[in-house]
């Protein structure tokens, strides 16, 4: 007697997975995903333990060894300086790490600040509608037509000689004044989806027998909504990176002898003939981090897409 | 315009091209004599072992296995099956139509009005297509291209096939659109689809795949996306007007009733298969396979006592990587013995007519008499 | 859709007025004045300079004084020369910031959605890596970087173009393409993405199924569909071109309006800081509702609703 039971039994069937099994699977079978990853995992490992990696302080000087070389930089490969030194002696790849160590804190903080203001925002104008949706966003309106480097650079020179603009050498400053410009796509996108999820059936059905709004909210409507905010966290990353590196080259924020890949790419400019290792490394290390989170938030885009759950 | 339904039709408009199918056709022999040919003995579609598989990352899916079937011209043919079974990729196949990749003909052949389909290359393969033969998808709304107006989409083909000069074309498209039945047709030629209703989008579809007068019609599921209102319209619809040009049509439905009522054959399909064909008479009065059984016996009827459990066949269809060699329909066959599980079964005939079956039980010797 | 065009445009005076507020808020917020950046005035120079400017009145009057001109087209007086107005300065150099930013716009949309097309019609062969590989050194490239190797490569080295000024079109090249990089990759990247989605429709099918040859489903069915999304970056990219030009004119020496943001924000160049934040920010708003009307317009889905 033939029972479904005895029928999973004979005939192979693939293993139905949950969403995020799903997922994975999907983000590792695709290559430029993956790479996304390493890039992103190692351009983090190196930022968090980059003071412990360097084979100096990255502000110290030996002006010793320049003086020795003939009074200009100290190209690649030198003894004891790997990937060579600036005009005053500090290492290039310690200083390398202390840009990466910038670049991870803006990746963290900014998005933090973007999370922080974006998604209550989102939440509530979707959740609620109505008078206090239309006020939100055209209160979003403001913002995004607000020309957000000139907004970043007022605040940095407005505060830079506060408590607060002194923190973090600077970059705390830059950081939340980034996130500031930048959060108006993630409170559009939590609107968005509070306002497609709030009407979807399962949602009148866990209505139906009871649910308070509250657990509503958290048990069905975020897990099912985080996606696209995943996705757009990642590759929001490369902006605030990239408004960092600008605003370094031309100044703002950081402030020497911290080393800003942006920063260095400025010092190094007047070598570029002689000694262009000096804007040659600092740019390869931004380019890598902005392709790697680029790549890792198109993968997991692909890779958290609803219409492709289940298929492949 | 005798063929136009007069409830869809608005009285009070003067509009509408009147031809008589009679010279609509006249003009299309003269524009195409078609060969002189005897529908009593040769078939418009031949498909003889046709396999159809995609190659997908967790294996090879033989979603059309070793099908065979033939239709006749002017004949409707029904194509019956649960999801999945295979018998929307054996249409797509007919016409070559099959994504690839992932999916490919891998076997078998197809004969369309004496040319072997699989032969051709993709320029006579184009001529085929909407010329020869049409095609009705199943959901009008994503199937036509909204950034143009229904009047384009339908005069395309009637411009690719038939050669017609820009206004010619028009002409053409107002009165296929009245014999559709859309009402006052020549102000909606520029229209767009999304400002037609579900029933109206089907029609244009059913006018963009009758526009060059094919030989083949096949309609994937025509109403399963539509109100069941308008589903009764549809059909009839479709089945006037391929009664009318005498144009073959393969329905493709799970639905038995839509087969009990536009078809003069039907195929059952299960797990990429035929399973029973025969004459909708033979097949409905008479099945002789325990899937048809279950099917028709799924059907909710009016004297079912209300609070009944509704029937239905119970487990799943099979998945079709490396199926194995027994019947598929076996686990879920309350008939099944030893010999289902080990040897699947061929199709054969069941009596003096062309009624054919896959299944032990009810062959001649089998144990279901 | 009249209605809509009309709501939008009105929209932007709110909102360039709620920017004005915050901006000028914000200015007065950075410590010092306009007076610091020459040598040491006598108090008595300073104080009457301010009295000048009506920098010793109350803030919200001197917003109110400032609302006032500005909405008469009065830009107020120039900090840095004393018988200019900013209405000169800004006259002198919107054009060629206009023109910068028309030139990089054209180049990122004729090179970035050909380049989308491509990359999708080849997918998974080498037209899509090579598309590929471009938007790759589009996005890892940041503008500055990009104008510094243009410059070593193509002005220093290989001596083909200048490395600064704006005194004829081989001075337009290097600052349009570095301006453009970032956008040709991120138009292209977006093109090809939506293309690739296209490919899967149902309507394709369609088309397919009507013996249209591959040309005809390609342009007719398939392009027009992409690019309507598409359109929905250019806003973005607009305000990218704007806000980023400032960096490119600094480093070419381009004789915009861009070069002096810096030195008005560490000059305290009051009138010119507001002109300059009100242009870029009316030039984004309107920008926006442009490109979001071009979108209402191409999608008949809305346009006929």
């Amino acid at each position: 007697m033939a029972t479904p039971t005895a029928v999973a039994g004979r005939i192979a069937r693939p293993r139905a997975t949950g969403l995020w099994r799903d997922a994975w699977g999907r983000l590792r079978k695709n290559r430029l995903a993956v790479v996304g990853l390493f890039l992103v995992i190692a351009l983090v490992f190196v930022g968090v333990f980059g003071p412990w990696l360097a084979p100096y302080p990255y502000s110290q000087q030996d002006l010793a060894a320049v003086f020795a070389a003939g009074g200009g930089p100290l190209p690649p490969l030198s003894p004891g300086h790997v990937l060579g030194t600036d005009q005053l002696g500090r290492d290039l790849l310690s200083r390398l790490l202390d840009g990466a160590r910038i670049s991870v804190s803006v990746a963290f903080v900014v998005q933090i600040v973007i999370l922080g203001i974006g998604v209550p925002i989102g939440a509530i104008a979707g959740w609620f509608g109505g008078r206090l949706d239309n006020a939100l966003m055209r209160f979003t309106d403001i913002i995004y037509a607000f020309p957000d480097l000139l907004f970043i650079i007022l605040m940095s020179v407005a505060f830079r000689e506060t408590v607060f603009g002194q923190a973090l050498d600077g970059l705390l400053l830059v950081f939340v004044a980034i996130g500031l410009t930048s959060w108006v796509t993630v409170a559009r996108l939590v609107r968005g989806q509070m306002l497609s999820l709030k009407e979807t059936e399962f949602v009148e059905a866990a209505r139906a027998i009871g649910v308070a709004d509250r657990r509503i909210v958290t048990r069905h409507l975020l897990p099912n909504g985080i996606g696209p905010i995943i996705v757009a966290v990642t590759l929001g990353i490369p902006a605030a990176i990239l408004a960092e590196a600008t605003l370094a080259y031309i100044g703002i924020g950081v402030q020497p002898p911290r080393a800003s890949w942006g920063s260095l790419i400025a010092e190094g400019q007047k070598f570029i003939r002689s000694e262009p290792h000096l804007v040659v490394f600092p740019a390869i290390a931004i380019a890598l981090a902005l392709v790697g989170f680029t790549f890792l938030g198109d993968g997991l885009r692909d890779a958290l897409d609803p219409k492709l759950k289940g298929k492949q | 315009m005798s063929t136009v339904d007069d409830t869809m039709t608005d009285p009070a408009s003067p509009t509408i091209i009147e031809v008589s199918p009679e010279d609509a056709r006249k003009v299309q022999v003269e524009a195409n004599p078609k060969p002189p040919v005897d529908p009593r003995t040769e078939k418009l579609l031949k498909v003889t072992g046709l396999s159809t598989h995609f190659f997908t990352p967790d294996g090879v899916v033989q979603a059309v296995d070793d099908v065979s079937f033939d239709l006749a011209y002017g004949e409707t043919l029904g194509l019956v099956g649960e999801s999945g079974c295979g018998k929307s990729v054996t249409a797509l196949s007919v016409a070559r139509l099959v994504p690839n990749p992932p999916g490919r003909i891998v076997a078998g052949d197809i004969i369309f009005d004496g040319i072997d389909v699989l032969k051709l290359d993709q320029d006579e393969m184009r001529h085929l297509r909407g010329k020869e033969i049409g095609f009705i998808f199943q959901d009008p709304l994503t199937s036509l291209n909204p950034t143009l107006t229904i009047g384009y989409q339908i005069a395309e083909s009637i411009r690719q096939h038939m050669g017609l000069s820009k206004t010619a074309a028009r002409d053409r498209v107002a009165e296929l659109l009245g014999k559709v039945g859309i009402p006052r047709a020549k102000d909606r030629l520029n229209d767009y689809p999304h400002q037609f209703s579900g029933g109206m989008r089907q029609r244009v579809m059913i006018a963009i795949a009758l526009s060059c007068d094919p030989k083949l019609i096949l309609a994937d599921e025509p109403t399963t996306a539509l109100d069941v209102t308008i589903q009764a319209q549809i059909l009839e619809l479709i089945q006037r007007l391929s009664d009318e040009f005498h144009t073959a049509v393969l329905m493709i439905t799970h639905d038995l009733g839509i087969a009990a009522g536009m078809c003069d054959r039907v195929n059952v399909m299960y797990a990429g298969r035929i399973v029973e064909t025969g004459t909708v008479d033979e097949l409905f009065e008479k099945p002789r396979m325990p899937y048809s059984w279950g099917l028709l016996d799924s059907l909710p009827r009016l004297d079912d006592i209300r609070g009944d459990r509704l029937r239905t066949i119970e487990g799943l269809p099979p998945f079709l990587v490396n199926p194995p060699d027994a019947c598929r329909f076996e686990p879920r066959c309350r008939f099944a013995r030893d010999v289902c599980r080990q040897d699947e079964p061929d199709l054969t005939l069941r009596g003096q007519t062309l009624h054919a079956a896959r299944c032990w039980a009810t062959q001649p010797d089998g144990w279901i008499p | 859709m009249i209605t809509y065009l009309a709501r939008r445009i009105l929209w932007i005076i709110p909102v360039l007025f709620a920017v004005s507020i915050i901006t000028f808020v914000l200015m007065h917020a950075v410590p010092g004045g306009p007076w610091d950046a020459e040598k040491r005035l006598p108090a008595g120079v300073q104080a009457r300079l301010n009295a000048e400017y009506g920098l010793d009145k109350p803030l919200y009057e001197q917003y109110i004084q400032w609302a006032g001109a500005f909405v008469t087209g009065d830009l107020g007086p120039s900090y840095r020369s004393r018988d200019r107005r900013v209405n000169d300065i800004v006259a002198d150099g919107i054009a060629t910031t206009v023109q910068l930013g028309v030139m990089a716009f054209t180049l990122s949309v004729v090179v970035g959605i050909p380049l989308g097309i491509f990359a999708a019609l080849g997918h998974n062969r080498w037209p899509d890596y090579l598309s590929t590989s471009v938007s790759i050194i589009g996005i890892a490239t940041p503008s500055f970087v990009l104008a510094i190797l243009l410059v070593v490569l193509f002005a220093v080295e290989l001596g083909w173009f200048p490395t600064g000024g704006w005194k004829g079109p081989q001075y337009w090249v290097l600052p349009t393409v570095a301006l453009a990089g970032f956008p040709i990759a991120v138009i292209a990247r977006y093109t090809r993405a939506s293309m690739l989605e296209v490919t899967r429709k149902d309507y394709i099918r369609t088309a397919q199924s009507k013996g249209l040859g591959n040309t005809s489903v390609v342009s007719r069915h398939m392009i027009r569909n992409a690019l309507i999304p598409v359109v929905t970056i250019l806003g973005p990219t607009l305000a990218f071109l704007v806000t980023g030009s400032f960096i490119i004119e600094t480093i070419f020496s381009v004789p915009g309006i861009g070069r002096f943001y810096i030195s008005a924000i560490s000059t305290r160049d009051y009138s010119l800081l507001m002109a300059m934040t009100m242009l870029y920010a009316f030039a984004i708003a309107f920008l926006n509702v442009v490109v979001d009307v071009l979108y209402a317009y191409i999608d008949p889905r809305i346009r006929y609703s």
